[in-house]
């Protein structure tokens, strides 16, 4: 069980391989003007693979994402048949910035990573990661690390 | 006894990273509660601050959401599994972010037309946006089509569209209010285009005057976010149905039947589409449509209503839709009744591996067939023009009017006789002895069934009048109402 899984731990951090950032923004573009989602899978910290989800919501996908409970369950599935675990998950806030917003914080789970792709006409910019403090009252951002896999691992 | 519970991976270090744990409890709720009393870190995260589930939280007994059963009521059987699912959701936050510049503006003109929508927060400014740029397809320019059209229009519904090839009638206008009375005889989709102009001249009407087919219902779907099924037939409720699941758009359905009115939202990603309901359609004819059955002229007005809810709280998003619910309204007892439907996964469009992935031949498979089985017997039938020459000349017959009562009330052929179809088998007795019987309803499909069943029961020279009364008021006498 590495750092970042641990709800005490004070600082959080998240690895993540270059190839894995431009999964992410291919996915942030092609889904533009809606937003995208998934789920990242890894050991503890490391983020090893991106699995593309279907957005599922019925409120407008313009504004809002919803990864269904099948669909979780399949990402859930998928990392502990590969000895991974599921490390968190990402999204894209289109034409606005990466921050969680107040539907963000009111439907986060504790502990996973919350990577935001912000994309602005139809181009991925910046990309953060938060997560849930323990009193459920906002998120902390994550130190983000976009480097080779391998380097940190633990 | 204990059940096994199913932590997800977010809370499991709240349960000292086990992924199950054994909890005792009788219904589904006792062990969730049992469960975060021993792990009080969990609750906040299942429960709301008022103690209800939250929302993101799926509790499934087996493979069942809870939801679909008696909830946290749900009672357990040895050897039950409980799992906790996490939806994961969020999005884009309130409005006073920028909303993207792809919105259209609203004029001046326009914030005043829509101002009473404007100052309601779940409307506002970015509501009434997402409404002018909304495009809504509308199948029907009939019962169900006029309410809905003149209200998406009325409402701000940026672009319109309706699809129908009809012409207006005067049996039309007791419930479609599309049409007025100097509208009899003009092309449904004209005058719908004047009376929504005439309501908004804001919007876009784009009319389709085809009908509706397996050929064309694709590409004139895809251009618009929802469509709204206002459509009187099995054959194309279906058409419209896989069409939008094909298409990924929503479907607002209704129907309608004398004094019973239907509603739903179909055809949404996790929704349930009409198959799921009803997989297969009834057989021909054991369901009559309104021509046939007669509507209450307000039917369409509550349904149609409805239809026209649901797309505007789709296209603003908000609201609870109509999705996996199915809405009855009985109008003679004024009450609304609300089916729970599920996703089939065995579904044969939307379930896990469908067979259907195109359109196909609806007309068949609903049993439709263009036949016309009685011209080929001419013995089995006479014509209107025949049967005059039979009343000129007094010959014997018997004339059997084989319509409702109230129907003969409206128009009746002179010297007839009425045993209406359905107490047929039952009366048979009282036409002993006539052996030149000719029988008619309004068109002559139910006189027909009644040629077979009088024929069957011994009367071999029984004769249905082609046509019907429909016929006769035609050819013999226009003094005669029409209905």
């Amino acid at each position: 069980m590495g750092s970042n899984l641990n709800p005490k731990a004070a600082k959080f951090s998240l690895l993540l391989d270059p190839l894995i950032v431009e999964d992410i923004r291919c996915h942030g573009r092609e889904a533009y003007p809606h937003e995208c989602c998934g789920a990242l899978l890894g050991h503890s910290e490391l983020v090893t693979k991106v699995l593309a989800l279907p957005n599922t919501t019925d409120e407008g996908p313009r504004r809002r994402f919803l990864i269904s409970p099948t669909d979780y369950q399949a990402a859930e599935a998928q990392a502990s048949s590969q000895g991974e675990q599921l490390v968190g998950f990402y999204h894209s806030h289109p034409d606005h910035p990466a921050r969680p917003s107040e539907h963000d914080l009111a439907h986060a789970w504790p502990v996973l990573a919350y990577v935001i792709i912000s994309v602005r006409k139809g181009e991925p910019g910046e990309l953060t990661s938060w997560r849930l403090k323990e009193d459920r009252s906002a998120f902390d951002e994550m130190e983000l690390t976009i480097g080779e896999a391998g380097q940190e691992t633990s | 006894m204990a059940y096994t519970v199913f932590i997800p991976t977010p809370l499991r270090p709240s349960v000292q990273n086990q992924s199950t744990v054994d909890i005792d409890g009788s219904t589904v709720g006792e062990v969730l509660s049992n469960l975060t009393s021993q792990y009080s870190e969990l609750k906040k995260h299942l429960y709301t601050e008022e103690g209800h589930l939250r929302s993101f939280v799926n509790v499934y007994l087996n493979d069942d959401d809870i939801r679909y059963l008696d909830k946290e009521q749900t009672s357990l059987k040895p050897g039950d599994t409980i799992s906790i699912v996490p939806s994961v959701a969020g999005g884009i936050g309130t409005a006073s972010v920028a909303e993207p510049d792809t919105m259209p503006a609203l004029s001046n003109q326009e914030v005043q037309r829509y101002s009473r929508h404007l100052i309601m927060p779940e409307v506002g400014m970015d509501g009434q946006r997402k409404l002018k740029a909304a495009r809504v397809l509308c199948v029907g320019a009939g019962g169900l089509g006029s309410p809905v059209a003149m209200y998406l229009a009325a409402a701000g519904v940026g672009t319109l569209g309706l699809v129908d090839f009809d012409v207006v009638d005067y049996s039309n206008l007791q419930r479609q209010i599309l049409h007025g009375t100097s509208d009899v005889g003009r092309s449904k989709l004209q005058s719908a285009r004047d009376r929504l102009e005439a309501l908004n001249s804001e919007i876009t009407i784009e009319t389709h005057e085809v009908a509706l087919s397996s050929a064309n219902a694709l590409d004139l779907f895809k251009s618009y976010d929802i469509i709204l099924d206002g459509t009187d037939n099995f054959p194309t409720r279906y058409l419209v149905n896989d069409a939008c699941v094909l298409l990924g758009k929503p479907n607002a359905y209704g129907s309608i039947f004398r004094f019973e009115g239907q509603a739903s939202v179909f055809g949404m990603p996790n929704g349930p589409c009409y198959r799921c309901l009803y997989p297969e359609p009834p057989p021909p004819g054991l369901i009559p449509s309104c021509a046939e059955g007669g509507v209450l002229g307000v039917l369409p007005g509550i349904i149609g209503t409805i239809q026209a809810t649901e797309a505007i709280k789709l296209i603003i998003g908000v609201g609870e839709p109509l999705v996996g619910r199915f809405l009855i309204y009985d109008a003679l007892r004024m009450k609304f009744r609300e089916l729970k439907l599920r996703k089939d996964p065995n579904c044969k469009l939307c379930g896990t591996n469908p067979s259907i992935t195109q359109l196909i031949d609806y007309q068949q498979f609903c049993g439709v067939t263009q036949e016309e089985p009685l011209t080929e017997t001419s013995d089995f039938e006479i014509t209107v023009e025949d049967l005059k020459k039979k009343v000129d000349i007094s010959e014997d017959f018997f004339l059997l009017d084989v319509r409702e009562p109230q129907e003969s009330q409206i128009c009746a052929i002179f010297g007839s006789t009425l045993i209406p179809l359905g107490e047929l088998p039952n009366r048979l007795g009282e036409l002993e002895g006539q052996s030149n019987l000719i029988v008619h309803c309004r068109s002559g499909v139910r006189s027909a069934k009644a040629v077979t069943l009088l024929r069957e029961a011994g009367f071999i020279n029984a004769k249905n009048l082609k046509g019907g009364i429909l016929a006769w008021i035609d050819q013999i006498d226009p003094s005669l109402p029409k209905y």
